[in-house]
């Protein structure tokens, strides 16, 4: 029998895997450049990550302190497209703002990323879940102003089918609160929003964005059927990030091929792997 | 003194990332990036609320309480 070609593109950088609008990925994983220790082990752990798109977030610069390192002095723009965020934002119009400032910034700076954004709108600083009603809000200006828009959202499919008619070219929706390290909590609830947004569709690209904790984490995602994984705290606090970065990196791609190779269904007893007639105490 | 003179050396205070700050009257957004050493940073400029292209900055002139935010780029998830 004829094995059909392995055309997985999860590690293959001649073709894209992840396909966002207009913008095609490498990589299945998208990773955050917050948190780490130092700028030198971020640089480390991307490349370790395998990922072509991190995202970054618009600060004040500051005031007192000009001679201070820039994250740009550590990233290369040739490799990495930049996904700027809306993060800390709790409102649209704040959201707005940034995702505007973002797109001046990295227009400045020539990179493609300029024309995507990641919304954020959160409903509170303790658990940092989005508030679906400015979220909503935000992606309908944001989809109006020309942006490609990547929308941080709960794994509700009603809100998710929402977003997704407002023109969102991919939605997010978290595994669990961003930085919780709990991994996939409702994986009914992303197997419907996988379900609603793929239908008639199946290209349209969903992405878990936060909660990721451990590989085993990436791999469930992936094994849902969602086309790609955002994480960040899960690698940079890591006891050592760089060998987390390569875990996550095989987790996606192990991930991607189960679900693409189709799981078998679960049952409640056993079937024998080895055969069941020609045992030895079997009387002839 | 002409009073030209005395219109350029006049200063007014506009607020830079939340600060109160004091500049010449007749400052663009471009001088102010000069008078805080971010001309050559990754920077983007914000004045009561819309973005300046950083074209356009040299032409934008600021006035008296305007609200100014420079940011750049920093790590994030």
């Amino acid at each position: 029998m004829a094995h059909t070609a392995v055309t997985i593109a999860c590690e293959e950088k001649s073709q894209p895997s992840l396909k966002v609008g207009n913008f095609e990925l490498a990589s299945r994983l998208v990773v955050g450049t917050g948190k780490y220790a130092s700028y030198a082990e971020m640089a480390e752990c991307l490349d370790a990550s395998g990922t072509d798109c991190v995202t970054v977030a618009v600060r004040r610069e500051r005031l007192l302190n000009t001679a201070g390192e820039n994250i740009l002095d550590h990233l290369d723009l040739e490799r990495y497209t930049l996904l700027p965020n809306t993060a800390g934002c709790f409102s649209a119009d704040d959201a707005v703002r940034v995702a505007r400032l973002g797109r001046e910034l990295l227009r400045d700076l020539g990179n493609k990323g300029s024309e995507w954004v990641k919304l954020e709108v959160l409903g509170d600083q303790k658990t940092l879940l989005p508030d679906p009603v400015g979220t909503i809000e935000a992606t309908q200006r944001l989809v109006d102003d020309g942006f490609t828009v990547l929308v941080y959202s709960s794994d509700d499919p009603i809100v998710a089918k929402r977003l997704k008619d407002l023109g969102a070219a991919s939605v997010m929706p978290a595994g669990s609160p961003i930085g919780s390290g709990q991994g996939i909590l409702n994986a009914n609830s992303l197997r419907i929003c996988l379900e609603y947004l793929k239908d008639g569709d199946p290209e349209y690209p969903v992405i878990v964005d936060a909660g990721v904790g451990t590989a085993s984490d990436v791999a469930v995602a992936m094994e849902l059927g969602v086309d790609g994984v955002l994480l960040n705290t899960a690698i940079a606090h890591a006891t050592d990030p760089r060998t987390m970065a390569l875990a996550m990196r095989s987790a996606c791609t192990a991930g991607r091929y189960a679900f693409l190779a189709g799981r078998i269904p679960r049952k409640r007893y056993a079937t024998a792997s080895s055969p069941e007639s020609g045992r030895i105490h079997e009387s002839s | 003194m002409s009073s030209n003179e005395i219109q350029t050396e006049r200063s007014m205070i506009i607020f830079v990332n939340g600060q109160e700050t004091q500049i010449s009257n007749g400052h663009t957004a471009h001088d102010l990036l000069l008078d805080l050493g971010f001309e050559t940073r990754p920077v983007a400029v914000e004045v009561n609320k819309e973005v300046i292209p950083r074209a356009l900055l040299p032409s934008r002139v600021l006035c008296e309480h305007d609200q100014i935010e420079v940011v750049t780029l920093v790590g994030g998830g």
